[in-house]
Order: C-alpha cells, then sequence, then structure tokens
C-alpha cells in the first residue's frame, strides 16, 4: 500500500506552480503516473502532496505551427505515436512513440512525464535531442530551453522545482531532411538507443546530428562523428567510420542492463544503421 | 451500489464498471486493482509483477488498455471501468472467448483476461487485424504457458469471425 498523499487539482499552469512552491520537496507534478506510481509503490520515493496536471485544460495538443511541431507536454505515448500532425511532419517521433514501454504504458505515460523523470534509458529523450527540439517550462512566466540544456544527470533536469513543463517544439522536417531512431531492448526500457538526423543538399550532407542515449547518464551529441560526416556524400565506409567514433567517444556507464563494452559495441551498430536508416528517409542515395 | 465508508482523506468518486453506475470511497493512494478485486470483488483482474510490465492486471478505462496495478483508483472518476467480467454481461461469451477455448490458448488462464481484454482494443480498431498486427499489439502482454502462437491465433479467427459477420451483406 502507498504511504498516504493528497492530490491537487490546479486549474492553470500558475496554480500548479504555485502549489509546486508551497509545498516544496514533499510534493511532485503528477501527469500518467507511469514513472511516478512504480517508483512510489516501491518506496523509493515519497511526496505527501501530488499536483495533478491532468487538470489544467490545454496541455495535450499537437499542432504544427511556424514551421514546428508541437507537443503539449500531456500528450501520451499513444496520442504522438497516432497523430496525423506528426506523421507528417515529424515521423520519427511517431515512430518512437510507438515504442515506447507497452501499450498500457502509452496509453497513459506522457511525453513529459518521460523526460522530466529523466531516466537514461528513454527513447524519447535521445531523439528530441537529436531533432534540435526545445522545451517550454513555466511557472509564473515561461522559458524555453534547448533539450541538449535540459538533461543534467541521471533522474535530474534543469527543471527549477516550481516548474511545469508544458509543451515540447520540434522543427518539423524539410525536404532532404532523414530522421531514424535504432535501439537495442530487450526489457521494457532500451539497453541503448541512437538518433540520427541528416540534412542532405544536393546530395551532400549539410549538416548531422547523432545523438547516443540511454548508455551514459544523460542523451548525448556524438560531435566528432558528426563532423566527419558535414559536407560529405553518403557513403557506407564513411557511415561506418562515423559510427565507430561515436561509439569510442561516447560516455557508457557500466549496469543492469550490461557492461560498458558490450553497450560500445551496440552503440557502434546503432549508429551504423541509424545513419543509413536517416539517408535512407532523406532520399539520399548511399554507394 | 456503494462501498467502502466516509473517512477523513477519503473522497467519493462515481464511475461506471462493466456498464453499471457505482460510487465507491477511496483514498487517493488506493490503486484501482484493490478497488476492483477487494472492494467491488471483481478478481478477473490479476495482481502479478506488480510494476505495469506484464499486463496480468490489464483493465479498460475508456475504452484504453491500463495496468490497474500502477493506476489510482483516482483516475477513474467520471470514467468508464471494463473488466473480464463485463466482456460478456449476458452470459454470451464474446468471440475472443470463443476464439480463446477453440484455439486451446489457455493453459493456467492468469494472463488471460489481460490478454482478452488488450486483443479486443485491437479489433476495436483494426477490424480482421494480421498475425503480425496482432503480434505487434500484444507485445508486453506476457504469457508464461502458450508461447504466444495459440494466442495469437484466435485473436486473429476472432478478428475474421467478427469482421465478417459486421460486414454489409
Amino acid at each position: 500500500m502507498l504511504r498516504p498523499f493528497e492530490i491537487h487539482e490546479p486549474a492553470t499552469v500558475q496554480e500548479g506552480s504555485r502549489l509546486l512552491a508551497h509545498y516544496g520537496e514533499d510534493s511532485s507534478v503528477y501527469a500518467g503516473g507511469t514513472e511516478l506510481i512504480p517508483v512510489m509503490k516501491e518506496g523509493l520515493a515519497h511526496f505527501r502532496h501530488l499536483v495533478n496536471i491532468k487538470t489544467i485544460p490545454g496541455l495535450d495538443g499537437i499542432r504544427h505551427e511556424r514551421g514546428r511541431v508541437q507537443i503539449g507536454a500531456l500528450a501520451t505515448h499513444r496520442q504522438i505515436e497516432r497523430s496525423p500532425v506528426v506523421l507528417a511532419q515529424a515521423p520519427v517521433l511517431a515512430q518512437v512513440a510507438a515504442r515506447v514501454a507497452n501499450l498500457r504504458v502509452r496509453n497513459v505515460g506522457t511525453l513529459g512525464g518521460n523526460l522530466c523523470f529523466a531516466e537514461p534509458h528513454s527513447d524519447p529523450a535521445a531523439v528530441l535531442l537529436a531533432c534540435g527540439a526545445t522545451l517550454v517550462l513555466a511557472h509564473a512566466g515561461e522559458r524555453r530551453l534547448p533539450a541538449d540544456a535540459f538533461f543534467t544527470g541521471i533522474l535530474q533536469t534543469a527543471r527549477m522545482p516550481d516548474e511545469i513543463l508544458v509543451g515540447v517544439e520540434v522543427p518539423a522536417f524539410g525536404p532532404g531532411t532523414g530522421a531514424a531512431y535504432e535501439r537495442f531492448a530487450t526489457h521494457e526500457r532500451p539497453t541503448a538507443g541512437v538518433a540520427a538526423v541528416l540534412m542532405m543538399d544536393e546530395g551532400v550532407i549539410a549538416s548531422a546530428r547523432i545523438v547516443i542515449g540511454s548508455v551514459g547518464p544523460v542523451p548525448a551529441r556524438a560531435p566528432e562523428a558528426e563532423a566527419m560526416l558535414a559536407g560529405q556524400r553518403p557513403d557506407p565506409r564513411l557511415f561506418r567510420a562515423a559510427a565507430e567514433t561515436a561509439g569510442r567517444r561516447a560516455e557508457i556507464l557500466e549496469d543492469l542492463y550490461g557492461s560498458a563494452d558490450y553497450k560500445r559495441h551496440i552503440v557502434m551498430m546503432l549508429a551504423a544503421r541509424a545513419l543509413h536508416a536517416a539517408a535512407a528517409q532523406a532520399g539520399a542515395r548511399v554507394n | 451500489m456503494e462501498a467502502g465508508a466516509p473517512s477523513p482523506g477519503r473522497v467519493r468518486i462515481a464511475l461506471t464498471v462493466n456498464g453499471r453506475p457505482v460510487e465507491v470511497w477511496i483514498e487517493p493512494r488506493e490503486l484501482l486493482l484493490d478497488v476492483l478485486r477487494d472492494r467491488l470483488g471483481l478478481t478477473g483482474a490479476k495482481r502479478s509483477c506488480d510494476v505495469q510490465v506484464c499486463g496480468a492486471c490489464t483493465v479498460l478505462l475508456d475504452g484504453q488498455a491500463v495496468s490497474a496495478c500502477c493506476t489510482l483508483a483516482y483516475e477513474a472518476r467520471g470514467r468508464r471501468v471494463l473488466t473480464i467480467e463485463g466482456l460478456a454481461p449476458d452470459g454470451r461469451l464474446h468471440p475472443l472467448q470463443e476464439a480463446f477455448i477453440e484455439h486451446a490458448a489457455v493453459q493456467c488462464g492468469f494472463c488471460t483476461p489481460g490478454m482478452i481484454l488488450t486483443a479486443a482494443t485491437l479489433l476495436d480498431q483494426v477490424p480482421a487485424p494480421t498475425f503480425e498486427q496482432v503480434k505487434a499489439h500484444l507485445q508486453g502482454t506476457l504469457c508464461r504457458c502458450t508461447g504466444y502462437w495459440k494466442i495469437i491465433e484466435a485473436v486473429v479467427a476472432a478478428g475474421r469471425r467478427m469482421a465478417s459477420v459486421e460486414a454489409p451483406r
């Protein structure tokens, strides 16, 4: 049995933020609950005040505006998986949402909750980083943070205690942009995942973003590998070399999912696959 | 029907369980699985892994599969809950239940309520799904006896039967 707590039902983000400020460390945002409730059941954390942000209207919408896909923090993985807007403008996000945990978690679990819990083995985190996502955090006011700056450690983010993540914005993919996510998972959460986004210009890789997820404390870019690709034509040997560099330079922690060496090998394989898949998505010839 | 007694910290929620209106006093910390099993006597949903991994506790909340073991009963306020007991309310088996029997898709039976309810949400969206579609949908609903093959075949068969019955003539 869980220890007792009270559930608060704010009507606005500002009210929710005030409740979080008032109750401080004794409170937690409560949304889908797929991360929070198991943790509280296990007794790993306890909060006497849950601030249920699902009573705040308008935080679960998915829109395409001014060249950006805006996903409300309360959008569930299932909503994202089936959203016509996401499927048209940033299909990789739908593909990733469809693979999170299991159907029951996807039906209830929210994108915002997945990101704010900051469990390192997260599929959406790596992909959003690769897509150049911006996170919108609100309290009395609002601030926008690049996804790169949001994740600060295992289960730690740059979100202030009285801030509520209200949405995530991703630039809509233009023609010539390809994105892919490859992962290896034997459990609910992935052992390793690599996201790649390639922007092609007349057969040349104008820019590349590679993000390695799940293996380190936070999802991380692979800048050396990205630099190897910029200005080059897609080529299997180039992709293999970039993937090996990405794996070699990655910060990888040993945990219950496997040893660092094991995961490094998997990261190299996944990075090569992700680059090939991203190039194919961008309509590029790889030869 | 009304279950439980008012006491400090408790809240009264109204919901629909298997088509019947129910009012129940709950504490915010109470889990939907406990309320269904211990308070309302609906023991079809099973407690197994208790960490939303196995699917044995699956019930449908407004038609969507959820893990009742990790869902606060509070979340069911004003909503429709369907448990396996509600799938064949008039005593006539649902086509999925018939197909599970015909295909011997049940061994110990512990996962069966969750399997059938999860499969029902697929048939709601995809009439006559393929073997691969069923397999993908049931991923994360675990069975330790059957090896899944007969379960998937049963769902495919039920889908075909339902689609042929529902198709306009």
